[in-house]
């Protein structure tokens, strides 16, 4: 075979091969994660390693690109499921809710808005700094989420409503357009962080 | 279905579906074509309007969101801040084609509504939405400073 045509062989091959590993991703992509229910953890007898493996399984959620994009460090928001910077740059603000003259309202609406597609919710804002998720391991964000001083001042118990019932939370099981939704759903969620704080809410290694 | 606006301070009343984008809306059905197109997923800022006197990028609205609310397009503008903007836009020859400078024009004027001396910062972070292909971003800055000035004085 002369060397165009080994040349356009193998071009050829790279492209059926690169449409192969996209078509594979996408339908990676669109199956939802699992998360398993705390009775699935049951079998782990000593209660700080179960207690530690009920939150790296609630962890599947804390550290989906769906929650980590608005828990960033530093002042910028990322978005997608690469977390890439949010375009166009847009900062925290004073309140998270975004440079006074560029708000996130002036983009993100009420709901998620398929023309443009847009994802929103009513409460469209950053978590605080105090709050950062990203490059954090999830041992260090389990200690950021029971420090008082970082959280909020939350009590576990209130720790465990926000993860359950906060809608803004919740809009993370329902991101709208192509974005994959958290793992699992908030209900589900909700019941691994009660039966982490409920065995003694240990944290895994930082 | 018929939805009452509140368009630069006259009531007009469109017969469109709830989700229909609010640019739409205020191009075809109220023939405000001030208002551009550049991109439809909020990434260029040419389509940006008022809405209770807030930025908004109507292209990522629905018409629905607009109801019982005041809507101000690029025809409607009139306020102390929005004249010294366009005062500044005339006197520094910012436009080159114009098709974004009506979406920075609002948006400028949104800024300058709430922050009369804004600093370059404040500048870069209020306008990092509204993209110029022509490149005026200078003369941009420059004006809105200008505008400032014009506020202050």
């Amino acid at each position: 075979m002369r060397a165009a045509q080994r040349s356009d062989v193998s071009t050829g091959l790279r492209s059926v091969s690169m449409a192969w590993s996209l078509f594979m991703a996408g339908v990676a992509a669109a199956q939802p994660v699992a998360l398993q229910a705390p009775g699935a953890f049951d079998a782990i007898q000593d209660r700080q390693e179960r207690s530690r493996a009920l939150f790296v399984e609630a962890g599947k959620v804390l550290q989906s690109p769906r929650c980590l994009n608005c828990h960033p460090k530093g002042d910028r928001p990322t978005q997608g499921a690469d977390m890439h910077p949010h375009e166009p740059w847009v900062v925290r603000g004073a309140d998270g809710h975004g440079a006074s003259g560029l708000q996130c309202t002036t983009c993100h609406q009420a709901a998620n808005f398929g023309p443009s597609n847009v994802p929103g919710h009513a409460m469209w804002h950053l978590a605080p700094a105090s709050m950062a998720w990203q490059q954090q391991s999830l041992g260090q964000i389990c200690v950021q989420l029971k420090d008082r001083r970082r959280n909020g001042g939350k009590t576990l118990a209130q720790i465990q409503a926000h993860m359950a019932r906060d809608e803004l939370v919740g809009w993370g099981w329902s991101p709208g357009g192509d974005r994959a939704p958290a793992p699992g759903t908030q209900e589900q969620l909700g019941a691994l962080v009660q039966a982490w704080i409920d065995s003694g809410a240990a944290c895994p290694a930082p | 279905m018929p939805i009452t606006l509140n368009v630069n301070g006259a009531a007009r009343e469109v017969d469109a579906d709830p989700d229909t984008p609010l640019l739409w809306v205020v191009r075809e059905d109220l023939g405000l074509t001030g208002t551009k197109y550049g991109c439809g997923i909020a990434q260029c800022g040419a389509c940006t309007v008022h809405l209770d006197g807030a930025p908004l990028r109507s292209c990522s609205a629905p018409v629905s969101a607009a109801a019982g609310r005041k809507l101000t397009t690029i025809e409607g503008l009139s306020s102390r801040a929005a004249k010294a903007v366009q005062k500044a836009w005339v006197e520094l020859d910012v436009v080159q084609c114009g098709y974004c400078q009506s979406g920075q024009i609002m948006q400028a004027t949104a800024l300058l509504e709430r922050n009369a001396r804004p600093s370059d910062r404040d500048i870069d972070q209020a306008m990092a939405g509204n993209i110029c292909r022509c490149a005026t971003y200078q003369r941009i800055r420059a004006a809105i400073h200008a505008a400032s000035k014009q506020l202050s004085a």
